[in-house]
C-alpha cells in the first residue's frame, strides 16, 4: 500500500510540474492546484498510513498522528486561497495584457516562446 | 552626550536649508552657518579635557550582536581633523553664499554640505570601526551630490560618478579589511583594536588586512594610481573643490592612515607600500600641476601631490615624520582652502579659470593678489609662510631615513624633485595669472569681489602667516594630543623656522632655486611633455566601465530571458541535482515499518487518480476537460483521506474542491478559448523528463518516508485533549486551541489573500466573449427554473448542516473551517443559481466587514485570556447541564472557531461572488482572436 501511494504522490507531482512548465497562465494554474493536492498528501503521509484509527479520542486503542491533519487541513484553505490568487491574477493580466502567454512578450530567444 | 550631537547636528541641520530653499538666500545662508557654529561652539568646550590629555567619549549600543556601537572619541587627533573641519566648513559656507549664482539652488546645496560636513565629523570621532566605515560611505555619497551639484553639466555628473565610483569600491575594501581587523581583535572598539595591536601585526591575515584598508585609504585620498578621479571632480561648484580637496575628503584616507598607524604601521610592508605610494604621488601629481591650463586643475594636482607627501611622511613613521605629517595636513588645509577660493573668485569675476587667457590681473585685483602670493608662497613653501615649516620638516625626514639600504639616498632626492616642482607650479599660479600684460577678451571685465567673498581667504591667509611665523604659539599644543594619538613613542614637539644651516635647509633651497629654474624654463619642458601621448584617464575610466557593463548586460541577457518556463526549470533542475546526492546515501530505500496490504479499493482509486492526473496534462489544451479531470483528482485525494483516518481533512478537501473548480470554470469565461500553438516537441520531451525526474525524487522520498516508523510528538495532543482543550477531535483542538496562534496567522492570510483578490478585481476589465469561439451564443435562459427551485430548496438544509458541523467541531468531524466552506458554496449556489442582482436583493450584506470581523472575533478571543491573566489564547471550558439537550460543554474556543468561521465564509465568498459579479456589470463584448 505504501509504494501504491508513493507511486500515486510521485505521479500528481510529475504531472503537476509538467503543467507548471506550460507556457499559458491556465495550465500553471492548474499545475498549481495539482502540486498543492500531492504536496497536502506527501505531508499528511508524514503520520504514516493508518486504517481506521480516527483521532477522535473514544473507545479506540490507539489513535493515527493528528499533528499532519491539522497541518494539512489549514494547508488546504491556504491552498485555495493561493488557487484563488493567481487564477485572478492570471485574468487579470488577461484582461490588461490582451493574453495568457507567461513569457515575457519580446524573449531573446524562442524558447521562451510558449 | 555633547560629542554624540557634534557630529548629529549637521545631519539634523541639513533638513533646514532644504526646506526653506524658496526664501531668499540669506536664510540657507545663515541656517547652514548656525549649524556649523553650534557644533564648532560645542567642540570648543570639549576641546580643553582633550588638550589636557583626557579623551571625551560616548557609547550607546546599536548593534551590540554585530559589533557595532554608536561611540565617538575626541582624541587628540579626531580634535585636529573636526576643528579642521568645522572652522573652514564654517568659512566655506560664508564663501558660498557669494559663490553661488542666483540660479543656483542655494538650500539644496547647503544641505548637501551639511551632511557631508557630518558624515566627516563621524569619520574623525568615531570610536568603532564599523560606525568609522558607515561615515566613510556616507561621505562618498554625499561628496558625489555634492560634485553632481551642477547637475545639468554632463562632466559633472561624470566626474561625480567616477568619484563615487573610486571612492565607494574603496569603501568595500576598506569594510574587508576593518572585518578582518575586528575578527582578530575581536572588537571593532578603537581602544580593544589598539591593545590587540601587536597581535593584529603579527597575524597571518596582517597583510590582506593592511592592503584592503590602504585601498580605502588611497582611493579616496587620491593616491596613486587611484588618483584620476580628482581631476575631474573640479567639475564641482569651486566651495565644493575648495571643501573636499583641501580639509575633508580627500584627508579622510588620511586620517584612516593615521588613525590606524598604531594599529597597522611601524611594519616594513606598511612602510614599503605607503612611503612609495606617497613618493609617487607627490611626484606625480607635481609633474602634472605643471601643465595644467585650468586653475582648478592646477590646484587639483598640487593637492594630489601634497596628499602624496603627507602619505609619505605617514610611511615613514618616525614621531618627527608623523609630526611633520599632521603639521602638513593643517598646513595644506589652510593654504589650499585659500587657493581653492582665489581660484573661484577669479573665476567668478573674470568669467574665466584658463591659465592661457588670464594674465596681469594685479592692476584689477590688488587684494586678491596679495592673498594669492601669501597662500601660494606658503604651498611652495618659502620661509616665513607655514607650508615652509612643514615641508623643511618633510625633507629632513626623508633625509635622515635609511629606509631602503643603498638606495636611501634616491628619497631626499626626489623628495626635493618634488619640491622643485612644487615651486614651480606655485609660481605659475601667481605670475601666470596676476603678471604679465593685463587679460584681453575675458568673458567679464575683472573687478575685486565683494569684502566677505574675500573675508575667508584672508583669515587663511592670515593663519598661513601667523602659523608660519609663531609655530609653537599657535598649533603645539593641537599638535601634542593629535600626536599622542598617533604615534608609539612620545616625543616633544619643538617647531623653530630656523635650525641652522643643515640639509634640509640645503635642500629648500634647492627647491626654491630649482622651482624658479623650472618655471623660467617652463616652454622648454612643455615641449618636451608634448612628446608623450597622454591617456586621459577619464577615457580609461569610460572603457572599464563600458566593457563591464557590456559583460553584466550580457550576463543578464543570457540569464534573466523573460521566460518563466526557463526560471522554473532551472529550479527544478536545481532541486534535482541538490537532491540526489542524498538520495544516493540511503543505504536502504525500503525501512523497517510494517507495510498495510493492497486491497482493490485502493488500488482501483489509484489508478483513476494516475489516469485522471495524466488526463488533466496530457488535455491541457481542452481546458474544461482538463478542469473536470482535475476534479476527479481532488475528489480522490478526498477519499484517500477517508480512507486513511482523516475525516476532517476529507470534509475540508470535499468543500474547497468544489469551491475552487467553480472558481476555475468561472475564470474559464475569461480565458482564450483557443490556443493557437502548441509546444515543439523538443520542448515537451524536455518537460516530461524533467517532470518525470522531479515526480521520481518526490515518489522516492515518500516511500522512504512512509516505510520508516514515525516518532511524533503527538501524543501530548491526544493525552491533554479532552483534559486541556476539552474536545474529543483532536485535530480540531489542535487547530483551535494547542496551536490556535497558527490559525489566527493563517486565516488572516486568507482575509488578506481576499483583500488582494478583491483589489486585483478593481477596474478589471476583462475579454468577455458574446459567444463561445465557434461562434455560438450562449445560451438564453441564464438562470434555469429547475437549478434556481432546488438551490433555493438547498440553502436552508446547507445553513442548518453548516451550524451543526460547526457546533460538533470540537468532538467530531467538523469545526469552523468546514462550516465556514458548506456555508459559503452554498450560498455560491444562490448566486449561480439565481444571479447576482437576486442575491443583492435578498442578502446586502458586505464580505470584507465579515471576514473582517471574523479575524477580530479570533483576536479578541485569544485577547480575552489577559484578562483572566492568562497567556495569549489560553482555552477556558466548562460543561453547563441543558434541559433536555443533556449536558452540553462551553468552550471558549468555540468563539475562536467562530471566527475562523466568519473568516473563512467572508473570504470565500469576497473572492467568488466579486469575480462572478465580473460577468454582469459590464457589457460583454466579442473577443478578438
Amino acid at each position: 500500500m505504501e509504494a501504491l501511494y508513493a507511486i500515486t504522490v510521485g505521479m500528481l507531482t510529475a504531472c503537476s510540474i509538467y503543467l507548471i512548465l506550460r507556457g499559458r497562465s491556465f495550465p500553471i494554474v492548474i499545475g498549481i492546484t495539482m502540486l498543492s493536492y500531492a504536496v497536502n498528501l506527501f505531508l499528511f503521509s508524514t503520520g504514516r498510513l493508518v486504517l481506521n484509527q480516527l483521532p477522535i479520542i473514544g473507545n479506540q486503542e490507539s489513535y493515527t498522528d493528528p499533528l499532519p491533519q491539522a497541518l494539512v487541513l489549514t494547508a488546504i484553505v491556504i491552498g485555495f486561497a493561493m488557487t484563488a490568487y493567481s487564477i485572478i491574477l492570471a485574468v487579470r493580466v488577461r484582461g490588461e495584457l490582451g493574453t495568457d502567454e507567461v513569457n515575457d512578450p519580446s524573449p531573446v530567444d524562442d524558447e521562451g516562446q510558449r | 552626550m555633547n560629542l554624540a550631537i557634534i557630529v548629529m547636528l549637521p545631519f539634523v541641520g541639513a533638513l533646514f536649508p532644504m526646506l526653506v530653499s524658496h526664501k531668499p538666500r540669506w536664510v540657507s545662508t545663515a541656517l547652514a552657518a548656525a549649524t556649523t557654529t553650534i557644533s564648532l561652539a560645542l567642540l570648543l568646550s570639549l576641546a580643553p579635557q582633550t588638550l589636557n590629555g583626557l579623551i571625551p567619549s560616548y557609547a550607546v549600543d546599536w548593534l551590540p550582536s554585530l559589533g557595532l556601537s554608536f561611540s565617538f572619541r575626541l582624541d587628540g587627533l579626531s580634535l585636529l581633523f573636526a576643528g579642521l573641519i568645522l572652522g573652514i566648513g564654517l568659512l566655506i559656507v560664508i564663501y558660498a553664499h557669494y559663490y553661488l549664482s542666483t540660479k543656483d539652488d542655494a538650500g539644496r546645496f547647503f544641505s548637501c554640505l551639511l551632511l557631508f560636513m557630518g558624515s566627516m565629523l563621524g569619520i574623525v570621532t568615531a570610536d568603532n570601526l564599523i560606525l568609522l566605515w558607515l561615515f566613510w560611505e556616507l561621505t562618498s555619497v554625499s561628496s558625489f551630490l555634492l560634485i553632481g551639484y551642477w547637475f545639468h553639466q554632463s562632466n559633472a555628473r561624470r566626474g561625480a560618478r567616477m568619484a563615487l565610483a573610486i571612492t565607494g569600491a574603496g569603501g568595500l575594501a576598506l569594510l574587508a579589511g576593518i572585518l578582518l581587523i575586528g575578527n582578530i581583535a575581536g572588537s571593532y572598539q578603537l581602544d580593544a583594536v589598539f591593545a590587540a595591536a601587536d597581535t593584529i601585526r603579527a597575524h597571518s591575515l596582517y597583510l590582506p588586512a593592511l592592503i584592503l584598508v590602504l585601498l580605502g585609504a588611497f582611493t579616496k585620498s587620491a593616491q596613486f594610481p587611484f588618483q584620476f578621479w580628482l581631476p575631474h571632480a573640479m567639475a564641482a561648484p569651486t566651495p565644493v573643490s575648495a571643501y573636499l580637496h583641501s580639509a575633508t575628503m580627500v584627508k579622510a584616507g588620511i586620517f584612516l592612515m593615521a588613525r590606524l598607524y598604531p594599529v597597522l604601521g611601524g611594519t616594513p610592508e606598511w612602510f614599503t607600500i605607503v612611503t612609495l605610494t606617497g613618493l609617487a604621488t607627490m611626484l606625480f601629481g607635481a609633474y602634472f600641476a605643471l601643465f595644467k591650463t585650468d586653475l582648478k586643475g592646477l590646484l587639483a594636482f598640487s593637492t594630489i601631490s601634497h596628499l602624496g607627501l603627507i602619505t609619505m611622511l605617514l610611511g615613514l613613521g618616525s614621531p618627527a615624520a608623523l609630526l611633520a605629517a599632521l603639521f602638513h595636513i593643517l598646513n595644506h588645509a589652510t593654504f589650499k582652502a585659500g587657493l581653492f577660493m582665489i581660484a573661484g573668485i577669479i573665476d567668478h569675476e573674470t568669467g574665466s579659470r584658463d591659465l592661457r587667457k588670464l594674465s596681469g590681473l594685479r592692476k584689477f585685483m590688488p587684494y586678491t593678489m596679495v592673498l594669492a602670493v601669501i597662500t601660494s608662497a606658503s604651498m611652495a613653501g618659502i620661509p616665513l609662510f607655514n607650508g615652509f615649516l612643514s615641508k623643511e620638516m618633510f625633507l629632513m625626514e626623508s633625509y635622515q631615513q635609511h629606509l631602503f639600504g643603498g638606495l636611501s639616498w634616491l628619497v631626499p632626492v626626489l623628495a626635493t624633485v618634488g619640491a622643485m616642482l612644487s615651486v614651480a607650479y606655485s609660481i605659475r599660479f601667481v605670475h601666470g595669472v596676476f603678471f604679465d600684460k593685463a587679460a584681453e577678451n575675458l568673458p567679464k571685465t575683472p573687478h575685486e569681489p565683494p569684502l566677505m567673498m574675500r573675508v575667508p581667504v584672508i583669515i587663511l591667509a592670515g593663519l598661513c602667516i601667523a602659523v608660519g611665523i609663531a609655530p609653537m604659539l599657535f598649533v603645539a599644543d593641537i599638535l601634542t594630543p593629535a600626536l599622542a594619538a598617533v604615534s608609539p613613542a612620545p616625543m616633544e614637539i619643538n617647531i623653530s623656522i630656523w635650525h641652522g644651516f643643515n640639509m634640509a635647509l640645503l635642500m629648500s633651497v634647492l627647491a626654491i632655486v630649482g622651482g624658479i629654474g623650472i618655471y623660467a624654463n617652463r616652454a622648454d619642458l612643455l615641449s618636451f611633455n608634448r612628446q608623450f601621448d597622454h591617456h586621459d584617464a577619464k577615457e580609461v575610466f569610460a572603457r572599464i566601465v563600458k566593457s563591464v557593463t557590456n559583460f553584466s548586460d550580457a550576463l543578464m541577457n543570457r540569464i534573466e530571458t523573460g521566460s518563466l518556463q526557463r526560471y522554473i526549470a532551472a529550479l527544478l533542475i536545481l532541486t534535482v541535482v541538490f537532491v540526489i546526492p542524498e538520495l544516493y546515501n540511503i543505504e536502504q530505500l525500503t525501512g523497517g515499518r510494517e507495510q498495510l496490504p493492497i486491497n482493490v479499493v485502493s488500488l482501483t482509486g489509484a489508478v483513476i487518480v494516475i489516469l485522471a492526473a495524466i488526463g488533466t496534462a496530457a488535455f491541457h489544451h481542452q481546458r474544461l476537460t482538463s478542469l473536470m479531470m482535475l476534479s476527479v483528482v481532488g475528489l480522490m485525494v478526498s477519499l484517500t483521506f477517508v480512507h486513511f483516518s482523516a475525516p476532517d481533512l476529507a470534509l475540508t478537501q470535499l468543500v474547497v474542491e468544489v469551491v475552487s473548480i467553480i472558481l476555475m470554470i468561472l475564470a474559464l469565461f475569461f480565458m482564450p478559448q483557443r490556443i493557437p500553438r502548441a509546444s515543439s516537441g523538443g520542448r515537451v520531451a524536455r518537460d516530461i523528463l524533467l517532470a518525470g525526474f522531479v515526480g521520481g525524487i518526490v515518489g522516492t522520498l515518500n516511500y522512504a518516508l512512509l516505510t520508516r516508523p514515525a516518532n511524533s510528538i503527538s501524543d501530548f495532543f491526544l493525552e491533554n485533549s479532552v483534559s486541556g482543550g476539552g474536545g474529543t477531535n483532536v485535530v480540531n483542538v489542535i487547530l483551535v486551541d494547542f496551536r490556535g496562534f497558527d490559525t489566527l496567522g493563517e486565516i488572516t492570510v486568507l482575509a488578506i489573500a481576499a483583500a488582494g483578490i478583491h483589489k486585483l478585481l478593481n477596474n478589471l476589465r476583462p475579454f468577455m466573449p458574446s459567444s463561445d469561439v465557434d461562434g455560438r451564443p450562449w445560451h438564453r435562459v441564464k438562470h434555469p427554473l429547475l437549478v434556481q427551485t432546488v438551490s433555493q430548496a438547498i440553502l436552508p438544509l446547507a445553513l442548518m448542516v453548516s451550524v451543526y458541523i460547526f457546533l460538533r467541531g470540537h468532538n467530531l468531524p467538523g469545526g469552523g473551517f468546514i462550516a465556514g466552506l458548506i456555508t459559503a458554496s452554498a450560498m455560491i449556489l444562490q448566486y449561480m443559481a439565481n444571479g447576482v442582482d437576486w442575491v443583492k436583493h435578498r442578502f446586502n450584506y458586505n464580505y470584507q466587514t465579515l471576514a473582517a470581523v471574523g479575524v477580530m472575533i479570533a483576536l479578541f478571543t485569544g485577547v480575552g485570556s489577559w484578562f483572566f491573566g492568562h497567556n495569549f489564547l489560553t482555552s477556558w471550558f466548562t460543561h453547563v447541564d441543558w434541559p433536555i439537550v443533556g449536558e452540553f460543554e462551553i468552550a471558549t474556543a468555540i468563539l475562536f472557531d467562530l471566527g475562523v468561521y466568519l473568516t473563512v465564509i467572508g473570504a470565500t465568498l469576497m473572492i467568488l461572488a466579486n469575480f462572478g459579479q465580473m460577468t454582469t456589470r459590464h457589457r460583454p463584448r466579442q473577443e478578438k482572436h
